[in-house]
């Protein structure tokens, strides 16, 4: 059942292919040197009291990032 | 007899560390250079700039520690710091040291160095945690496959750090700091294009004796800003015609896949490192993937929704308590210290302008400084243990949602803390602590806004009001005040965000590190090398500010027929005491005497003389008439120092402000105390006693200053609240003022921060006190 859905509507425990990336500029290469890119497996490990930003497990660190950012982010789960 | 290969002939050598945040780069670089290291700027920058000496078969190296950097793109400050490092110092070699546990992610800078041409050694570092992660990694298959020689290392216990040094000095001596860069491939569309633009860039030879020119034409697809900048400037036709293939190249791969040549050249570099990866150097046991590692453990609980802001807050109370309340005893020491160096030098100097220059205003000046030393060594003590427990990556994720509204980043909470968010911390270490802050718009807006929390020197100056005019409700008031920081500094934030410094959010993009013990030796280093910089800086600053506010507040002294009445007046008393008390009594006046004319630093409170005359007389009558005279002598030089006080510069100065300042309610005497507030705000207190007439008062015993402004029935609610709004929202003090020039690199930003604190605490004053004079 492969859908392809938002970074943020990951949830908790939940794993998911990335499917591409619709951030530029800044946002995109930030997002590029922490080793997301599509291809890469992430696993949504939870989120801050306040729901954002949202943990990652991703190539066996830990990462955090905003739901603005995860918007760009589109996985298959 | 052979020499080694890098012997000590010749120039030193000089290796650089580069590497991830978080990959145990700064332990390596400690561990090879222990004590013996320098710390400095990049030119233009705040990136920290570490340089030390390490030894290696008896031979010494120099070796450069670069910025902490995922990529070598140049977005950040510190990106752009270390491409400029490598390129200006050039280094004969480059130890990249690389976080083992997560090697997919740490090589991409590796091909990155590498396609720039520099000659790298890989230090695989943290192998005993990837081993029990259950990763296996082959080096000798790493090296097959790349060239690049890779060797198995544990920074924290040394292991394999001298032969990665080694192998370093081997590389830099086989290739002079250059090395053929690394060439693969970006797919058919970047390469078509590169094999166009690269024999374009040789021609021209644009940049060619820094850069590989196919670098530099990768740069041009991958819309480098700086690259582009420096381009622009040196061969403008070159640029233009290279920009032709850029755009020809980034339409066709917008209207096909859809993405910008910057993102297919990151695809192609992981793509890369993945498929090395599988050809058996990374191999991961099966138990890897279900396995809950230790850190996720402890994150269920310390980010947890109701426990985790719970446990914040316990860590942020813990800090406070201990840098404030165990910071006392070592504060109260060096305090002893001063005053036993001011009454040394008391005795040992003869009276007259030098040793009131060197009493009140260089040892007290500076005193007051390094007071606050010991505090500041406990408060970076536990922020690097916070660092590099990997706690404080944690609290920046559970604040930023609260933070974001403001325009501010998760990351501003520890500045704001450390600057006296809970009361009693102190604006020098919390601007410094913005470093830790990665985007440059939030962390200037953090710090300067964090001058507005209560911060310890301003507290005296809220205690002793709060205890007279809210004597039922003290520490619900001090509370209020503490709340009134932070609203004033959030808000301020928020106004900067959306006029001066307005720009997009800095994209939240963070490595939460696995939870480790912190080394004993990286925390003292890091502690001992910020509180260097604290005590170099502020001291030799500090040092010619108070000079400069003794000078305003001592000359041009009485005229001279004011100083002859008290002359007189002074002579007069003197000798009715001597009629009236026994001779040794009179010899300890002669004694208050000529401490007396110290104007400001009176050495023997004058009721202990008279307990003196009393033990030693025990008489009825002329002790009583003693006591009273050695009273009016006392009253008259504080009289005779209030009214030099306003006489000097500095002093009428405040007078000639009352017409500014009558709105708020401040008079000559307020006025001089802030103004002093401004070299250090525990100057308010103690200005504010020499203008009534008290001579020196202490911080902690106010209870004199307490009786005066009780008595002085100008000091109305409105007047009171005026002058603490005002105490809590002006300019920084001047050390503050110039941590914040040091950090932010521009003058621009310490005028703004003067002028802006002032004028917004002069309309909260004036408010204040205009509108509660209506009820």
């Amino acid at each position: 059942m492969a859908e392809v859905i938002s970074l943020c509507d990951l949830h908790r425990g939940q794993t998911g292919v990335i499917a591409a990336i619709a951030a530029g500029g800044e946002m995109g290469r930030r997002i590029r040197d922490m080793g997301l890119t599509p291809g890469v497996e992430v696993t949504c490990l939870g989120r801050a009291p306040l729901n954002d930003p949202l943990a990652l497990r991703v190539m066996g660190f830990t990462l955090a990032l905003r739901n603005r950012e995860a918007g760009y982010i589109r996985v298959t789960a | 007899m052979t020499t080694p290969p890098h012997s000590a002939s010749g120039p030193r050598q000089a290796i650089a560390l580069a590497g991830n945040p978080n990959s145990g780069k700064t332990t390596a670089f400690n561990r090879y250079t222990g004590a013996r290291q320098h710390v400095g700027n990049y030119p233009g920058v705040t990136v920290e700039k570490k340089s030390g000496t390490a030894h290696v078969d008896g031979c010494e190296v120099t070796l450069m520690d670069l910025p902490g950097m995922y990529s070598l793109s140049s977005y950040s400050p510190e990106e752009t710091a270390a491409r400029q490092a490598l390129v200006t110092e050039r280094p004969g070699a480059v130890i990249d040291v690389v976080n083992a546990g997560v090697l997919e992610r740490n090589l991409y800078l590796t091909v990155q160095l590498r396609e720039m041409g520099v000659p790298v050694v890989i230090a695989l570092n943290m192998m005993d945690e990837a081993r029990a992660q259950g990763l296996r990694i082959d080096a000798q298959r790493l090296e097959e496959l790349t060239g690049i020689r890779a060797v198995p290392a544990v920074a924290r216990t040394g292991e394999g750090l001298e032969e990665t040094l080694r192998a370093a000095l081997d590389l830099a001596e086989k290739t002079g700091g250059r090395a053929a860069p690394l060439q693969i491939s970006y797919g058919p569309d970047l390469d078509a294009a590169l094999n166009e633009m690269t024999p374009v860039v040789e021609q021209a030879g644009l940049f060619t004796d820094t850069y590989p020119a196919r670098w530099t034409a990768l740069k041009f697809l991958e819309c480098d800003e700086e690259v582009l900048r420096s381009a622009q400037a040196a061969a403008p036709e070159i640029a233009a015609r290279l920009r032709r293939t850029v755009d020809k190249t980034t339409a066709h791969l917008r209207s096909t896949v859809g993405v910008d040549p910057e993102a297919v050249a990151a695809d192609y570099r992981y793509g890369w490192i993945r498929s090395l990866l599988r050809q058996g150097v990374l191999d991961v046991a099966d138990e890897r993937k279900n396995r809950i590692d230790f850190s996720d453990k402890v994150d269920l609980v310390l980010t947890h929704r109701f426990a985790g802001p719970l446990f914040l807050l316990a860590v942020l109370y813990g800090m406070y308590y201990l840098t404030i309340e165990v910071g006392d005893y070592p504060l109260s020491l060096v305090e002893q210290g001063f005053a036993w160096l001011a009454s040394t030098a008391d005795e040992m100097l003869p009276a007259g302008p030098l040793k009131s220059l060197i009493i009140s205003g260089i040892i007290a000046g500076v005193g007051g400084v390094l007071g606050f030393v010991p505090l500041i060594m406990i408060m970076f003590m536990l922020i690097a243990i916070l660092e590099d427990s990997g706690y404080m990556a944690r609290a920046a994720y559970m604040m930023d949602r609260i933070f974001r509204i403001f325009g501010l980043h998760g990351a501003s909470i520890m500045p704001y803390i450390i600057a006296g968010g809970i009361a009693g911390g102190c604006a020098v270490p919390g601007v410094m602590a913005t470093r830790t802050l990665r985007s440059p718009r939030e962390r200037l807006a953090t710090m300067l806004t964090l001058p507005f929390m209560v911060c310890g020197a301003k507290i005296p100056v809220f205690l002793l009001f709060v205890s007279i005019f809210f004597e039922k409700h003290k520490a619900l008031t001090m509370f209020m005040f503490t709340l009134a920081g932070w609203a004033v500094a959030l808000l301020a934030a928020l106004f900067m965000r959306s006029t001066l410094i307005r720009g997009e959010a800095s994209p939240f993009v963070m490595e939460l590190p696995p939870y480790r013990w912190p080394t004993v030796s990286g925390v003292l280093i890091h502690t001992w090398e910020r509180a260097w910089q604290y005590i170099k800086k502020a001291g030799t600053i500090i040092l010619a500010i108070s000079v400069l506010i003794w000078a305003a507040m001592t000359y041009p002294g009485l005229p001279d027929d004011r100083e002859a009445f008290y002359e007189a007046q002074r002579s007069l008393l003197e000798e009715r005491l001597a009629a009236v008390a026994p001779a040794g009594a009179a010899e300890d006046a002669k004694k208050d005497d000529a401490a007396g004319r110290q104007d400001t630093v009176p050495v023997t409170p004058p009721d202990k003389t008279a307990g003196d005359a009393k033990s030693a007389d025990g008489a009825g009558v002329p002790e009583d008439a003693a006591e009273r005279i050695q009273e009016q002598i006392a009253e008259l030089d504080n009289a005779k120092s209030a009214e030099a006080l306003r006489s000097s510069y500095a002093g009428r100065l405040g007078t000639a402000m009352e017409s500014v300042t009558s709105p708020a309610g401040f008079d000559w005497r307020v006025n001089i105390a802030l103004i002093g507030g401004i070299a250090a705000k525990e100057v308010v207190i103690s200005t504010l006693g020499t203008a009534y007439a008290l001579g020196e008062v202490e911080d902690d015993n106010t209870s004199g200053l307490e009786h005066y402004i009780r008595a002085d029935k100008s000091w109305t609610m409105p007047k009171v609240m005026a002058m603490l709004l005002f105490t809590l929202l002006y300019s920084p003090c001047f050390v503050t003022l110039t941590v914040i020039k040091q950090e932010s690199g521009k003058w621009r930003w310490l005028f703004f921060s003067f002028f802006f604190n002032l004028g917004l605490a002069y309309c909260a004053a004036v408010a204040a006190n205009q509108l509660l004079s209506r009820f």
